[in-house]
């Protein structure tokens, strides 16, 4: 089990607790606003972008070559920038705090 | 075995350039082909611009057939991103489970039928139908509408064999302008109504800005659908494995819907207008000249996709491009992907085999490009599932 915070755009603080899958089927399965994960996991969206904690980035590895190509042209990307439909739910990222980008 | 192969006709001009040329209609087009100069260059929207004269970011330019500005599509941001705040909310409505669950009974019903039948013309008599049918939903019309626009035909825009047709592009603009008309006498809950009762920069949105928008409704959601449901079914039709995998593995049907998008990319291309003199893959791009994006080229790049030229239904990792890019991606893509999704579940849990009798080919003429998009016709048996 892994704990995940979220925080979104209105600085509201939602945590959930998941077993499996990715965290932004988490999210969307919970109905976190700015979370909508249109094509369902396979990277073509970017309706997913969530902003690591800078302290959390360790647990959650930073983003692939495909994320960056991704977010390179988000005004909003920055190195703390993931597409968290890549990142999977595992007991290793319990306690991660994440800012939902939009 | 070959009927549901696409092609990709765009490889070599990919690999060796990067760019393909086209004429049309005395405005010829440079042809963005490779994936990460379409990504740029779609998100470029100063450079590369939409908000062009009406009609001309179109390929075939339809400048001499209409003058109605297409909202959002023809718009650039900063306006963009104001009108598409205002019907982005309804463009999601089909997230909702009572939505999913009158779509999932209109597929169910139209699969039923042609269940029956001993030949069924799979685009006239299932695509249009069923694209018809849900776009009642997405309007929130009655679903009587629909008949009126399946009376149309596949040929809103064009006539078979010509480029474009301004006669028959005129039976919609009368429609959308009459039912404008009606819903600002009597609103309703329906989308022209919610639409007339919207406010941009502190006033309503105008007659003819709600025309912009609906008329982009119905001409982006109409042949994209069709071709994405007639391709989908005549692959499901020549790779039976692929049907029998959809019922062992329902969890991808997902991606399959994603990888589908890729491979048949039903909208091929879309232009933008160039602003100012610059460069796209080392190839002078003069001010007011176009060049386009090729969403289908860039979904077979090899660079970044593993056997470009296969459908790989668990496909992991899928950014492409069929939805578009950036600001303009599409917004009626949550319709349609609630469409290709119910419809790859239902075939699944009804339809045990296909067989393909005869087909005409729908192949797009780029001028140096000729690419196969989807079916003019295509005749078929659905065989029921036996358990
Ligand atoms: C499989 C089906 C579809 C495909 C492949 C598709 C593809 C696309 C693409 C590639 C774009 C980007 C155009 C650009 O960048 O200039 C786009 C935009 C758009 N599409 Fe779709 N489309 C589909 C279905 C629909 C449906 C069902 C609707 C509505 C009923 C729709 C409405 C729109 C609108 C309104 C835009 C413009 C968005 C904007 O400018 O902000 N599309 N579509
Ligand atoms: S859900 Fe689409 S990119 Fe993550």
């Amino acid at each position: 089990m892994a704990k995940i915070t979220f925080i979104t755009s209105d600085e509201e603080t939602i945590t959930l607790e998941g077993a499996s899958g990715s965290v932004m089927a988490l999210a969307v399965d919970n109905g976190v606003p700015g979370i909508d994960g249109d094509c369902g996991g396979v990277c073509s969206c970017a309706t997913c972008h969530v902003h690591v904690a800078p302290e959390d980035m360790e647990k959650t590895g930073s983003a692939s070559e495909i994320e960056t190509d991704m977010l390179e042209l988000d005004d909003n990307a920055d190195e703390y920038s993931r597409l968290c439909c890549q990142i999977d739910i595992t007991d290793a990222i319990d306690g991660v705090v994440l800012k939902v980008a939009k | 075995m070959n009927k549901s192969e696409f092609p990709d006709p765009f490889e070599n001009e990919r690999e060796s350039k990067g760019y393909g040329e086209m004429d049309d209609q005395n405005d010829p087009v440079t042809m963005l082909l490779r994936h990460k100069d379409v990504r740029k260059t779609a998100h470029n929207y100063k450079t590369f611009q939409s908000g062009a004269v009406p009609g001309r970011i179109v390929v075939p330019s339809e400048v001499s057939i209409r003058e109605t500005r297409q909202i959002p599509f023809e718009v650039d941001p900063p306006v963009h991103g104001i009108y598409r705040g205002l019907v982005e909310p309804w463009f999601k409505r089909p997230l909702q489970p009572e939505y999913q669950e009158k779509l999932a009974e209109q597929i169910t019903n139209i699969v039923e039928e042609v269940l029956q039948e001993d030949s069924v013309e799979v685009v006239t008599d299932f695509a249009l139908k069923l694209q018809s049918r849900a776009l009642t939903l997405l309007l929130n019309t009655p679903f009587s509408e629909s008949e009126t626009w399946i009376s149309w035909g596949t040929h809103v825009f064009r006539s078979e064999g010509e480029a474009l047709d301004g006669d028959k592009a005129n039976i919609l603009y009368d429609y959308i302008d009459a039912e404008i008309e009606r819903a600002s006498k009597n609103p309703t809950g329906d989308m022209y109504s919610i639409l007339l009762d919207s406010e941009f920069e502190g006033r309503k949105l105008t007659k003819e800005e709600v025309k912009g928008v609906m008329v982009l409704t119905f001409a982006g959601g109409r042949d994209t659908v069709i071709n994405a449901v007639t391709n989908a079914i005549a692959y499901l039709a020549e790779h039976p494995e692929s049907l029998e995998r959809l019922r062992k593995e329902p969890e991808i049907t997902g991606k399959t819907v994603e990888e589908m998008i890729r491979y048949f990319s039903p909208l091929t291309q879309m232009g933008r207008v160039v602003t100012e003199d610059t460069f796209v893959c080392e190839h002078a791009a003069k001010a007011d000249t176009r060049v386009s994006l090729c969403w289908a080229s860039a979904n077979r790049d090899a660079k970044v996709f593993e056997n470009p030229n296969e459908i790989v239904m668990d496909r992991r990792i899928n950014p492409h491009v069929g939805f578009g890019f950036s600001h303009h991606n599409c917004l009626g893509a949550t319709h349609a992907r609630q469409i290709m999704k119910i419809l790859l579940q239902t075939l699944a849990e009804k339809v045990g085999s296909f067989k393909i009798f005869d087909c005409k080919e729908n192949i797009e003429d780029l001028h140096h490009f000729k690419r196969k998009v989807g079916f003019h016709s295509i005749n078929m048996k659905f065989n029921p599932l036996t358990k």
